[in-house]
C-alpha cells in the first residue's frame, strides 16, 4: 500500500533506546495515517470471506472445494481462508485498529475536557488573512462590539471581549464531543460482540409434528456455546411441535416461494403445570427469558414400516429428510441394526415427483402434490458397533452390499431381492428446524450502535467554528464612520468554512439582522 | 386478474420515464457540447497571438451568461418530469404487488433509479447542480435498463423472511444512501478530472472535494443505520444479528470503506485525489453489493427473485 507522504519532511528515525521506540512506535500506531491503512486492510481482509465458502456457516461447501481443489485448497485452508471472521490475521488488523482507536481517543478526550471549559483564545494579530471582511461603521467600537456580543451570546456561541478591541467567540464543541462518543461506542459494540460470544450460545433442532423437545443439552442436534458458557445455563423449558403450516407460491411469478409457513407449538415454562399454545412465525421468534426460539426451516419426514428377513417387524417410524433444493427434493437414510442381517437405506423423497434422463428423480414443486420414494438398500455391518459417532443423515456402506433400487408412492412395498426382508413407505410427516440462541451482549450491541449514529450525527453536522470581531478607530480617510470593523472566522473542520458565519455578524453588526 | 392493468400500467410509467430521462440526457449533452464550442472559440484566440477574435466566439459568450444554459434548464424540467413519472411507476407497482414494491431485483432496481434522482434533485432545490445532471440522468438510466431487461420480474407477494417492517426502513435507508453514494461518485470522479479540462462546466476541483465530503457526510450515518436496521431484522428473523453472510460483508466493507474516506478527508497527504479515489472504491463496494452479490453469490439475502 502507497503510503508516500506528501509532507517534504522526512519521518524521523526510531530512536535507539527502548523506551524512546516504544514512544515512536505508540505514535505510529496512533496516527490518523495508520488508522487509514488499518481500516483498508480491514476491508481488504472481509473479501476472501464473501468469496470463498466458510465453514462457520457452509462447512459442506467448504469440504466440496478443497476437494475440487486439492493444491490450493489445503494451502488456503492451513492459512485460515475458510474461517476468515475466526482467522489469526483478520484478528490482527482489528486488535490492531482496536488499540490504535484507544490510543487515539484517550487523548483526544483529555484534550476536549480542556477545551470544553476554555475561552476562546484572542484575535490573532492579522485578522484580515483569514477569511473575512472589514468596513467602517457610524457607531462606537462599544457599541459595535456590543451589539456583535449580544448577537453571537443570542445564536449560543461562547463569547469572551476583551475590553473595547475585540470579541472573540467559538460554537460547534459538540461536534468534538460527537466524534468521541462515536468513537467510544464502537468500543462498546466490540466489547458487546465480545461478551455475547463468551456466554451466548445457540443450538438448531429438527422437531417433527407432535414432537417434543426440552432445552437440555442433549436434546439438539448441533450445539455451540462461548467460552464462558455451560449446559447448566440453558434455561429450563420443553415444548412440543402440534402443528406445522406452510404455503407455497402457485402464481406465475415466482412459483413454488414460500408464502407462509407458522408453528403451533404448546410451550411449558420452568414451573408451569399447564402448556400454553404459542404461534412462531418467521421473524416472530418465540421468547423464553434470555432465549429465544426460531423458525429457521422445514422439510418432509416419510414414513416407513420395515420387516426383516424373518418378518419381525424391526422399524416403524418417521425419518426426518433434509431438503436439497428449493423444490424439496430431499434426502435421508434409515438404519435398522436390529433386522437380522442389518439393513440400511438412502432414500430421495420427492414431494412433487419427476424424473429425467439429467437430474434424475427429482421434484417440481415444493408442495406433496404427487409425493414419492426413491430408495436404496444395503445390507450388512452398519458399523454402528465401532464407537466413532455417525451423523444420522450419512449411511457408511463400506462394509454393505448393495441389494437394490426402487421407487415407491405411498402405501406400495418393496420385497427386497434375496428375502432380506421388506419396506413400505406408509406416508409422511412434516418436521420444521428451529434455532435457539442466547445472546447476552445483543442489547448493549444496540444501545452501543444508536450511540454510535448519534455521536457520528453531531460530529458531522454540527459545525466548529471561530469568529473574532476586531475594531479600531477610523483614519480620518475612512469614509462613512468612526470605527473600523473587522470580522474574520476559521471553521476546524475540513469542507467547512467560516464565510457564513462572517456575513452573517457583520449583518447583525450593521443592524441588518435583530 | 383484475391487477394486470395496474402491473401493465407500471411498466408503462417505467418506459415513459425511461424515454424522458433519455431526453434529458440528450438536453445535458447539448448543454456540454455548447460549454466544448466555446473553448474551442477561446483556443482559437489563443493560437492566433491575440488579434484574431473569432466573431463566434465573441457572439456566443455575449447574451447569455454561460452558453447552452436553457438546454440546461429543459433538462432539468426533464429530469423532474422523469422522476415524478417514475414515482408513479413505483407506486402502481406496489399498489399491484399489495405491499412496499421492494420484493425482488427489479422493484429495488426501479426504486433505487428513483433514489439516485431524489436526492440529486432534492440537493438541486438548494444549489446550482445543471453541471452535475448528465452525470446523474446516465446511471440513473442504466438502472433502468438492467432492471426491465435482465432483472424483470412478475410481481408476486413476500417471501415470509421479507415481512417486517425492519425491511421497510432497512430498504428505504439503504435506497436513499444508494442514490447519494452514486452522486458522490459522480462529483468524487469529476474531481479527478476537473484539471485536465476536458469539461468546463464543472465547478473547482476543490469544490467539488467539498461537495462530496457534504454527500458522503450526509449518508455515512445514513448506512450505518441502514445496517443496523438490517441487524436487527436478522435477528428478528434468524436469531443472530450478524452472521458475515456474504450480503452484510458487503455492507462491511462499505461502510469501512466510507469510514477511510472521512478520515482521509482529515488525514495530511490524503485529502485530496486519494479520498476521491476512496470515495468511487465505496460505490464501488456498494454496486458489488447490490448487484454482485444478489447475482452470483449464494446467500441468505439473495432468495429475493432475481
Ligand atoms: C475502528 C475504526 C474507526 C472507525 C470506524 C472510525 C470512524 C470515524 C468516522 C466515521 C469519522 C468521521 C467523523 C468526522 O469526519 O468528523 C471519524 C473521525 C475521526 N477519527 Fe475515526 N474511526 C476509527 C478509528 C480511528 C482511529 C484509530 C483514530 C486515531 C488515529 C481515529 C481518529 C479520528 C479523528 C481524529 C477523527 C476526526 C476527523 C475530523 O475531525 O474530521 N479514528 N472516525
Amino acid at each position: 500500500m502507497a503510503t508516500d507522504v506528501q509532507t517534504p519532511v522526512q519521518a524521523p528515525l526510531p530512536p535507539m533506546s527502548s523506551t524512546g521506540f516504544f514512544r515512536w512506535m505508540w505514535r505510529q500506531l496512533t496516527s490518523m495515517r495508520t488508522a487509514l491503512i488499518l481500516l483498508f486492510l480491514l476491508a481488504l481482509a472481509s473479501i476472501p470471506g464473501s468469496i470463498l465458502p466458510q465453514r462457520g456457516t457452509n462447512p459442506v461447501l467448504v469440504d466440496q472445494w478443497i476437494t475440487a481443489n486439492p493444491t490450493t485448497g489445503p494451502i488456503l485452508d492451513s492459512l485460515g481462508f475458510f474461517d476468515v471472521f475466526a482467522s489469526p490475521w483478520f484478528a490482527a488488523v482489528y486488535l490492531l485498529l482496536f488499540i490504535s482507536l484507544i490510543g487515539c481517543v484517550l487523548p483526544r478526550l483529555k484534550v476536549h475536557w480542556k477545551a470544553m471549559r476554555s475561552q476562546p483564545p484572542a484575535a490573532p494579530r492579522n485578522l484580515m488573512r483569514l477569511d473575512g471582511e472589514e468596513f467602517q461603521v457610524a457607531q462606537s467600537p462599544d457599541q459595535v462590539l456590543t451589539r456583535a456580543q449580544e448577537y453571537l451570546k443570542k445564536n449560543r456561541w461562547r463569547v469572551v471581549r476583551s475590553g473595547d478591541d475585540w470579541v472573540a467567540a467559538e460554537k460547534g464543541y459538540l461536534r468534538e464531543t460527537g466524534n468521541l462518543v462515536f468513537h467510544f461506542s464502537f468500543i462498546l459494540v466490540l466489547i458487546a460482540i465480545a461478551y455475547g460470544g463468551l456466554f451466548g450460545w445457540r443450538g438448531n433442532v429438527i422437531i417433527r409434528e407432535g414432537e417434543g423437545f426440552s432445552n437440555t443439552l442433549t436434546q439438539y442436534d448441533a450445539w455451540g456455546g462461548g467460552r464462558m458458557t455451560s449446559a447448566n445455563d440453558l434455561p429450563e423449558f420443553s415444548f412440543t411441535l402440534d402443528d406445522f403450516n406452510v404455503e407455497f407460491e402457485r402464481g406465475n411469478a415466482q412459483s413454488g416461494a414460500p408464502r407462509l409457513f407458522e408453528a403451533n407449538v404448546a410451550l411449558t415454562r420452568q414451573g408451569e403445570a399447564q402448556p400454553n399454545n404459542v404461534l412462531i412465525e418467521v421473524n416472530h421468534p418465540m421468547v423464553i427469558d434470555s432465549a429465544k426460539v426460531f423458525l429457521v426451516g422445514h422439510g418432509y419426514a416419510p414414513m416407513f414400516r420395515i420387516l426383516d428377513s424373518q418378518g419381525n417387524l424391526v422399524f416403524d417410524d418417521a425419518v426426518a429428510f433434509l431438503p436439497q433444493d428449493g423444490n424439496f427434493t430431499s434426502t435421508g437414510v434409515i438404519k435398522v441394526p436390529d433386522g437380522e442381517p442389518q439393513l440400511g437405506f438412502r432414500g430421495i423423497f420427492l414431494p412433487t415427483s419427476a424424473v429425467d434422463e439429467i437430474r434424475g428423480p427429482h421434484s417440481t414443486f415444493p408442495a406433496p402434490d404427487d409425493p414419492s420414494v426413491f430408495m436404496g438398500a444395503w445390507f450388512g455391518d452398519l458399523g454402528l458397533d465401532s464407537g466413532i459417532p455417525q451423523s444420522i443423515y450419512t449411511l457408511n456402506v463400506d462394509s454393505m452390499e448393495q441389494i437394490g433400487l426402487e421407487a415407491l408412492r405411498p402405501g406400495e412395498e418393496w420385497n427386497l431381492p434375496g428375502g432380506k426382508g421388506t419396506i413400505e413407505f406408509t406416508g409422511f410427516e412434516r418436521w420444521a428446524s428451529f434455532q435457539i440462541a442466547s445472546d447476552p451482549g445483543k442489547e448493549a450491541a444496540l444501545i452501543g450502535s444508536f450511540l454510535a449514529i448519534a455521536g457520528l450525527g453531531l460530529s458531522l453536522f454540527v459545525q466548529r467554528r471561530r469568529v473574532w470581531v476586531k475594531v479600531s478607530p477610523a483614519s480620518a480617510s475612512g469614509e462613512g464612520g468612526q470605527t473600523t470593523v473587522q470580522v474574520a472566522g476559521i471553521a476546524k473542520a475540513s469542507g467547512d468554512d467560516a464565510t457564513e458565519s462572517v456575513e452573517e455578524i457583520v449583518a447583525a453588526v450593521r443592524g441588518e439582522q435583530e | 386478474m383484475t391487477n394486470i392493468g395496474l402491473a401493465q400500467a407500471s411498466n408503462n410509467f417505467v418506459y415513459a420515464s425511461m424515454f424522458t430521462l433519455f431526453l434529458a440526457t440528450i438536453f445535458f449533452a447539448i448543454y456540454y457540447s455548447a460549454g466544448r464550442s466555446k473553448v474551442a472559440a477561446t483556443k482559437q484566440l489563443v493560437n492566433s497571438a491575440g488579434e484574431v477574435i473569432t466573431e463566434r466566439g465573441i457572439s456566443k459568450t455575449r447574451g447569455e451568461q454561460e452558453p447552452g444554459v436553457k438546454y440546461a434548464n429543459i433538462a432539468m424540467s426533464l429530469t423532474w418530469l422523469a422522476a415524478g413519472i417514475l414515482l408513479v411507476g413505483v407506486i402502481l407497482r406496489g399498489l399491484w404487488a399489495g405491499r412496499v414494491p421492494w420484493g425482488n431485483m427489479y422493484e429495488f432496481s426501479i426504486t433505487s433509479a428513483l433514489g439516485i434522482l431524489a436526492v440529486f434533485l432534492v440537493w438541486s432545490i438548494k444549489r446550482d447542480l445543471r453541471w452535475l445532471g448528465i452525470f446523474i440522468t446516465i446511471p440513473a438510466l442504466l438502472t433502468l435498463g438492467m432492471a426491465t431487461t435482465v432483472l424483470y420480474t412478475e410481481a408476486a407477494q413476500l417471501v415470509p423472511a421479507l415481512k417486517s417492517y425492519w425491511l421497510v426502513i432497512h430498504v428505504l435507508a439503504a435506497i436513499i444512501c444508494g442514490g447519494a453514494f452514486t452522486v458522490a461518485a459522480a462529483t468524487a470522479g469529476l474531481s479527478l478530472i476537473s484539471d485536465k479540462g476536458w469539461i468546463t462546466k464543472i465547478p473547482s476541483r476543490d469544490r467539488l472535494e467539498k461537495l462530496t465530503h457534504r454527500i458522503v457526510a450526509f449518508s455515512f450515518p445514513l448506512w450505518t443505520f441502514a445496517v443496523v436496521a438490517g441487524a436487527i431484522w436478522a435477528e428478528n428473523a434468524w436469531g443472530r444479528y450478524w452472521g458475515w453472510d456474504p450480503k452484510e460483508t458487503w455492507a462491511f466493507i462499505t461502510w469501512v470503506v466510507y469510514a477511510a474516506y472521512l478520515h482521509a478527508r482529515s488525514t495530511a497527504g490524503w485529502k485530496h485525489q486519494k479520498a476521491s479515489v476512496i470515495a468511487l472504491v465505496g460505490w464501488l463496494a456498494f454496486l458489488i453489493n447490490y448487484f454482485g452479490v444478489n447475482i452470483f453469490v449464494n446467500s441468505l439475502h439473495s432468495y429475493a427473485g432475481v
